[in-house]
């Protein structure tokens, strides 16, 4: 890419605050949606985490399982609003058909994803904080082997991870129009099975454990909680902190990419459009 | 600034539309017919030819890929999809040699003049379908320009509309915006213009200001001002400052396309692409947009590139007119020009009539055969 001036990156990042405030009015006009969904997250996190107080079903319940159980919820309710926000951005402007104007205007398709991934992070974080404070507020959870300021590291790392894999979900709406959200939801419950939201990988049958591996989620999963259940420090999880940084800084790149080209490829086949 | 806003050179779009073709389909074994009941012909896609029929298990007709047909069915096949890939076709042809088929079912001929029924499983053979939208069209428009494009539904002005908007590659030729490659430098062709569609694309759910402070801020046009340029655009058009700041799906369409009109203003485009702006609106928010838009290049010197359906406002608008069918420019000139072309011993001839004239077509016709294509 060509060297950008200071000014211009100044107004880059100004532009893609439209996204942001965009999708916050859109909220606001959907509020009643808004409310539901936050209902049933924090209803669904509770049911998970009393699954864990639930002492039949082998292993006791206690304080332990909870935190392990609700970091699972917490961390995918968090990673999977990243990934759904920024892979059907691209499909809800198709299907308002602003997709044309959005794209027609002169702003870096970087700064219109990034846009994306900030509102995303930000919605986010602020529905992640809504639900933990639901579940503390009813369960008592053990703290003091937690290293909060680790577990935080984890949670940028894997953000960056799976915005990279947002982004890839992104373009397929511009290849198959009415297939690629379908896809990306598919891909959503795979990366959901097989990264040990709820339960250690090796759990898995022998098959699917090598898939594993492939997911961030895996490696975000196993740090967070090493650091919130074992107090393990940045430098313990750093062969994990690496991978996920390893896997952002190539999917990233690789999703911008990979969004250009189908871009191109709906500019050439006209898949922009959806009436008139 | 350069004194040639806009250059086509050669420009030429096609578009390869997947269309599931008529199949072939083979009787199943209890074929068996009855008396006729006449078919009052379902969404039929008119499609000259009958097929054979013959079995296969990967038929696909689900309910829910149906596109409404375009077809003008003379009562000859009623298709009903029986929701697993099999067809029951209640067909009674009597019509003319052309059977017609209905998202990949055939009738055949043999069948002529009375019901057969019976279960038959059909392939769908996707096909792509090849549609030279905009065929080696070349013109260029001057600074200031206000240039009209004409033509009948599905001639390509919205395909041209785009080509030069950047939102289609080309397959071929050049399109210069004051200079610059519609390809190559997207990016500077991006400042300098902007779009107004026939459908107004928005947030339907969002008011007309927060759609426009999205589009403000994407342009990074300061918010405040943009804010207030809006509601100074908004009025001027007639449109009431109160309804700005309700839900755009609350209004009617002439507002959200009054609405459209001044999310390009907004920007202050050099080159303003506007596509049938004036379609949906009332003859008095007609006059408003149109005044309006002769406001802006006086004042602006804005160059205008116009689509429209309203031979009048062409007309009244346009230096000069093109006349665009199937993909090709057919005619180009001032519309006095067009019109003296025409006129024979000094009867007065409308815009009307050199259309009619060059494209062949009535415009009723035109309008009712639907070019348009959505997915
Ligand atoms: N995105 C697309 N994909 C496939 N085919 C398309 C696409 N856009 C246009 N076409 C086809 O190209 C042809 C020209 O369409 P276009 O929309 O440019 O016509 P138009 O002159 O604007 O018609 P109208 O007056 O109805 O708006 C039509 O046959 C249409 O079906
Ligand atoms: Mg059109």
């Amino acid at each position: 890419m060509r060297g950008i001036t200071v000014i211009e990156l100044v107004r880059e990042v100004r532009r893609s605050y439209a996204l942001v405030e965009r999708n916050f009015n859109l909220i606001k006009r959907y509020i009643g949606w808004e409310i539901v969904f936050l209902v049933y997250t924090v209803v669904n996190t509770l049911t998970i985490a009393f699954i864990g107080v639930n002492p039949a079903g082998g292993g006791g319940g206690g304080g332990d399982r909870v935190l392990y159980l609700v970091v699972g919820a917490l961390l995918w309710g968090f990673l999977s609003v990243l990934f759904h926000e920024v892979a059907e951005s691209v499909q809800w402007e198709r299907w308002e058909g602003t997709i044309e104007y959005s794209f027609m205007a002169p702003m870096k398709r970087l700064s219109y994803l990034g846009g994306v991934c900030l509102y995303a992070a930000t919605y986010g974080a602020v529905r992640t904080v809504v639900v933990m404070l639901a579940v503390v507020s009813l369960f008592k959870l053990d703290l003091g082997s937690a290293n909060l300021g680790a577990a935080f590291v984890v949670l940028l790392l894997s953000s960056l991870s799976f915005i990279g894999v947002g982004l890839m979900a992104a373009v397929l709406p511009l290849l198959a129009p009415e297939k690629g959200s379908q896809a990306a939801h598919i891909l959503e419950a795979a990366i959901l099975l097989v990264s040990g939201v709820y339960y250690e990988v090796d759990v898995l049958p022998a098959w699917l454990q090598p898939l594993s591996r492939l997911s961030p989620a895996t490696y975000t999963l196993r740090a967070a909680r090493a650091a919130l259940l074992r107090n393990a420090s940045v430098r313990d999880i750093g062969s994990d902190l690496a991978l996920l940084l390893a896997i952002g800084v190539v999917l990233i790149p690789l999703g911008l990419k990979v969004f250009n080209w189908g871009e191109l490829h709906a500019m050439r086949t006209g898949k922009l459009k959806r009436s008139g | 600034m350069q004194e040639i806003a806009l250059e086509c050179i050669g420009a030429r779009k096609v578009f390869y539309i997947r269309k599931e073709t008529r199949p072939k389909v083979k009787p199943s074994s209890e074929w068996y017919t009855s008396p006729g009941e006449g078919g009052t012909g379902g969404q039929d896609i008119a499609q000259p030819g009958a097929g054979t029929v013959e079995p296969d298990a990967h038929a696909g007709a689900g309910e829910g890929e149906r596109e409404p047909g375009t077809g003008v069915g003379n009562g000859c096949a009623g298709v009903r999809c029986d929701g697993n890939g099999g067809l029951d076709i209640h067909s009674a042809c009597n019509g003319g040699p052309d059977s017609h088929a209905s998202r990949g079912t055939g009738t055949n001929g043999r069948h002529r003049g009375r019901l057969a029924v019976s279960r038959v499983v059909a392939t769908l053979f996707p096909k792509s379908v090849k549609v030279e939208a905009v065929s080696g069209v070349t013109f260029s428009v001057k600074r200031g320009e206000i240039f009209g494009i004409l033509g009948p539904n599905g001639s390509g002005k919205s395909t041209l509309i785009r080509l030069i908007s950047t939102l289609l590659l080309p397959d071929e030729g050049e399109i210069r915006v004051f200079g610059h490659d519609v390809v190559r430098e997207r990016f500077a062709v991006r400042r300098l213009i902007n779009r107004v569609s026939v459908e107004a694309a928005f947030f339907k759910k969002l008011s007309a200001m927060e759609n426009l402070s999205y589009a403000a801020r994407l342009y990074d046009v300061d918010i405040r001002w943009a804010r207030e340029r809006a509601i100074d655009i908004l009025k001027r058009l007639g449109f009431s400052e109160s309804k700005a700041y309700e839900p755009l799906e609350d209004l009617s369409r002439g507002m959200q396309q009054k609405v459209a009109v001044a999310r390009a203003l907004l920007t202050s485009p050099v080159l303003l692409l506007l596509d049938e702006p004036t379609t949906g609106l009332d003859p008095v928010s007609k006059r408003e947009v149109q005044d309006f838009v002769l406001e802006v290049r006086g004042s602006h010197d804005t160059t205008v590139i116009l689509t429209t359906h309203d031979m009048q406002e062409a007309d009244r608008l346009c230096d000069r007119v093109a006349i665009i069918d199937q993909g090709r420019f057919v005619a180009l000139d001032t519309p006095a020009r067009l019109k003296a072309g025409l006129a024979k011993n000094g009867e007065t001839v409308t815009l009307e009539d050199v259309f009619f004239t060059l494209t062949g077509k009535a415009l009723e016709e035109s309008r009712l055969d639907e070019g348009d294509y959505s997915d």
